[in-house]
């Protein structure tokens, strides 16, 4: 049942209030705050007011020669950092024309798709922490756990990894790393299927979400939204698709769309990208070329006079950093457009109208990290 | 129906005082360069986002050494890997560029963030505050000559 | 012992005994709540306070009384108050009446099953005292979705209640108890001779009871993630303690009145009466009385870890569209089965 509501009309007292859903919040991820008209249950205008983690990474990118931002670049967004450093020396090596040998695109994608699938899984402990089930969260922490003992062989960090280097990676993958992988998959895909048909199939979590906080694709792409929010309105835009990178046109996967436009279209294209996610660590796994892992890059590195740009499928949506040389170490302007920005902006728009829970659970369910709308 | 890149360079080059350069995606990351004064903005924006074009992010440069500012937009499609790049220059001690957010609702945050960084005022902007830097801020840090 | 058999000694004893049940149940219920949602949570709980957490309560109770007792500004001192107290009293009281055991009620009043009921409405009145006198928008905003919780909740729940009434023929608590006597087949639950739908009473009636009590998934009072702690936000160290045992008490009253009008109460359930068999089978039967309480509140407890929340208008659609109807049919079909066959 959806509450029935004409925007247009004045409220039945007149008598409007303003909620703060202030920077402290349980339900705020991060810290963000929105100012909310209410009127009774009914929110009549949503204000988001961010800037309370801006850290101004873009100056420190134009401030430090251009390998010194990469620990930056995993900062941004804490959750799926590798899809950021991948971005940034992305973006340097088209620039730079450095060549990456193989085995380090193929170590690219298998350690990005692990940290999308363990962005993803916070993601949904979250969600549903804050739709009132507590306890998905500590089985989606269970998972992480595993994907984070993975990374942190390979990458030595837990959660802000700033493993990519320009020309490829830091460190090879040890021996165990693929069988440990495979193990992992193996049992992913049993827990994948008792997460659908404990949480997903739930009677009281469809009615929490399907047709909550419809967004239309027009909506979307007035606003720039990308990633799961855009796929969830029906329009089958991956980056990773159409504007193909690294090595992903040489693995099979699909992109998960589901063309409802509600809540509920958002949490299954993210459920089903876990999945395609696995699928894709496999394929990689079993392509992996042997040989280098990092390419030629020179002692000091200056990009080349003008701009360039990359971008990326990080696992928010549309990730594109933009860098403009004037040929010295340093870039002369770095400009992250990062996915949570977009997909946040049209938040005051679409909850226009909508009670205070389904609000909640629109913001949800466009997996905002505030450091990644601050930056 | 997505339109190819000639149909778009050609509505380009139809427009007075815009310099069209194709550019190699593989090495610049977009298609097309749009250079136009900062009145064609809002017409280029609404071409774009007539043929199905999402913007997807608003870059202000602050080039100090020729007195000038730039802002790059760059536009996205759903359906296709062309990449537009539309770029504008200003003067720099009285930057103005008119605003596209009546042709993309996005664009609003985006201008707001640019003005903040660089303190160019985007003409007919709803709401021109601040947006990550604090209230009350007068400063703008990512001009060359900003002393903390 | 003749002194301690006087009727003022003994009911005296008996309410004391019932304010130190209550603080107890609040006090470890709290701890068999965290372990449980541990257990389904796939991690231990709290075991660092005493051997497996058995202390764990203690040390909650003592932070909570050395924290500042705090009273906003803005707030209506005396209803800011006065609310935690008027919730957890209603509770106390009920219990009164509860018979543990055949002679093991604190008083036996003949209209015992209206006294709870009564005393039970004067919660909703309390967590809207709390909500108004915080003077705070979430805690407002909450006390206004309580109110229009538990009375679309109320309703469905009187309503089986009655249909009970008119199986049982009346309100004493101890005389439904005494007719729930024999094989487990002539517990309220299984009396399907009576009134075929009486599981479905039951049920509903649970339903009922969680959204009385303000449990998950019907703990839109607190939504933790939209309204912060809802109407108690604003109460800290033993104001927010007092609100929290009184949530408890509201559990262990339900689960024991559902223990009573539904299963049976301190009946055996296996043919034997316990009151006939003196002094021990007093201990019997509360020990199935006990079993049975703690067996219902653990359901309590596994559904508030299990589901999430419902939105707020299912909630209300839940009661007035669904539970409402069917309680009314419960109710219609209980009388014509009793008018129509011969009892």
């Amino acid at each position: 049942m959806s509450a029935s509501f004409d925007i247009g009309a004045p409220s039945k007292s007149g008598e409007t209030f303003v909620l703060n859903l202030g920077p402290q919040h349980p339900a705020a991820h991060g810290v963000l705050r929105v100012k909310m008209t209410m009127d009774g249950e009914y929110v009549m205008r949503s204000e988001p007011v961010i800037g309370y983690i801006h850290r101004m990474h873009e100056k420190m990118g134009e401030n430090r020669p251009l390998a010194q931002f990469l620990p930056n670049t995993g900062r941004i967004d804490y959750l799926s950092a590798l899809h950021y450093n991948h971005a940034f020396v992305g973006a340097v090596e088209r620039a730079a024309r450095i060549e990456v040998p193989p085995r380090a695109e193929f170590i690219r994608v298998i350690t990005s798709e692990l940290n999308r699938i363990s962005s993803h899984l916070v993601w949904w402990g979250a969600f549903l922490l804050d739709l009132g089930g507590f306890t998905p969260l500590l089985y989606a922490f269970d998972d992480r756990e595993k994907i984070l003992d993975l990374l942190e062989g390979v990458t030595g960090s837990r959660l802000t990894y700033c493993y990519f280097r320009f020309g490829g990676v830091r460190d090879d993958l040890d021996e165990g790393f693929a069988g440990r992988t495979r193990a992992f998959i193996a049992q992913m895909r049993p827990r994948l299927k008792m997460y659908r048909q404990l949480v997903t199939d739930n009677v009281i979590l469809r009615k929490r979400l399907e047709d909550i906080g419809p967004i239309s694709p027009e909506l979307c792409r007035k606003y720039g939204a990308t990633g799961p929010v855009i796929r969830g309105s029906g329009v089958p835009y991956d980056v990773r698709k159409v504007e193909p990178y690294s090595v992903y046109s040489q693995l099979d996967f699909d992109v998960p769309v589901y063309p409802e436009g509600d809540c509920m279209g958002r949490y299954r294209v993210r459920m089903d990208e876990i999945a395609q996610s696995l699928r894709i660590i496999e394929q990689a796994l079993d392509k992996l070329p042997d040989g280098p892992t990092l390419g030629k890059v020179p002692r000091v590195l200056k990009l080349p006079v003008g701009d360039v740009c990359y971008a990326v499928e990080a696992a928010r949506g549309r990730l594109m950093v933009r860098i403009v040389s004037d040929g010295k170490e340093a870039a002369y302007r770095l400009k992250l457009r990062t996915p949570s920005f977009s997909n946040m902006s049209l938040f005051e728009e679409a909850s226009r109208g909508m009670m205070l829970a389904d609000a909640l659970a629109l913001m949800g369910s466009l997996d905002l990290v505030i450091p990644d709308i601050d930056r | 129906m997505p339109a190819t890149l000639e149909q778009i360079r050609e509505h380009f080059s139809g427009m007075d005082g815009a310099v069209t350069t194709p550019a190699d995606h593989a090495a610049k990351g977009y298609d097309l360069d749009v250079a136009l004064a900062a009145g064609g903005v809002v017409a280029a924006a609404e071409y774009l986002g007539g043929i199905g074009f999402s913007l997807d992010t608003m870059t202000g440069v602050d080039w100090i050494a020729q007195n000038e500012m730039e802002v790059v937009y760059d536009y996205f499609h759903p359906a296709s890997p062309l990449r537009i790049v539309v770029r504008t220059r200003v003067p720099r001690d009285n930057p103005e560029v008119p605003t596209v957010s009546g042709v993309f609702p996005g664009a609003n945050w985006h201008e707001r963030e640019t003005h903040d960084f660089f303190g160019i005022r985007f003409a007919g902007h709803p709401n021109l505050t601040p947006l990550l830097l604090p209230e009350d801020a007068d400063y703008h840090p990512l001009r060359k000559d900003f002393v903390a | 012992m003749s002194l301690l058999a006087t009727e003022p000694i003994r009911l005296l004893l008996s309410l004391l005994c019932i304010v130190a049940f209550v603080g107890g149940n609040a006090a470890y219920l709290v701890l068999a709540e965290r372990k449980g949602a541990g257990r389904f949570q796939n991690r231990p709980g709290p075991n660092e306070a005493g051997y497996g957490g058995w202390l764990q309560p203690i040390a909650d109770v003592g932070k909570l009384i050395s924290k500042q007792l705090m009273v906003p500004p803005d707030a209506d001192r005396l209803l800011f108050r006065l609310a935690p107290l008027v919730v957890l009293t209603p509770a106390m009281m009920c219990l009164a009446v509860i018979p543990f055991g055949d002679t093991l009620v604190a008083r036996n009043i003949n209209v015992g099953l209206l006294m709870v009921f009564s005393f039970g409405s004067i919660n909703v009145m309390a967590i809207l005292l709390s909500g108004w006198a915080s003077r705070n928008k979430f805690a407002i905003m909450s006390s206004a979705r309580v109110v229009s919780q538990n009375v679309a909740y109320e309703i469905p729940m009187l309503l089986v209640v009655i249909t009970l009434l008119m199986a049982t023929g009346s309100m004493d608590l101890g005389e439904i108890v005494r007719q729930q006597a024999g094989g487990f087949w002539h517990w309220n639950f299984c009396r399907v001779w009576i009134n075929p739908l009486m599981p479905v009473t039951f049920v509903i009636f649970f339903i009922c009871m969680l959204a009385e009590t303000n449990r998950a998934p019907f703990d839109m009072a607190e939504a933790e993630s939209e309204l912060v702690a809802g109407a108690f936000t604003e109460y800290g160290s033993m104001g927010f303690g007092v609100f929290f045992m009184a949530e408890y008490a509201n559990i262990v009253l339900g689960c024991s009145l559902a223990t009573v009008l539904f299963f049976g109460g301190w009946q055996t359930g296996l043919g034997a009466v316990p009151a006939a068999w003196g002094g021990w089978g007093v201990l019997v039967g509360l020990g199935f009385f006990m079993a049975k309480m703690y067996a219902l509140i653990f359901t309590v407890i596994w559904v508030r870890w299990t589901f999430p929340r419902t939105q707020f208008y299912s909630l209300l659609n839940l009661s007035w569209k669904i539970l409402i109807p069917v309680s009314l049919f419960t109710l219609l079909l209980s009388s014509a089965m009793i008018k129509l066959l011969p009892r």
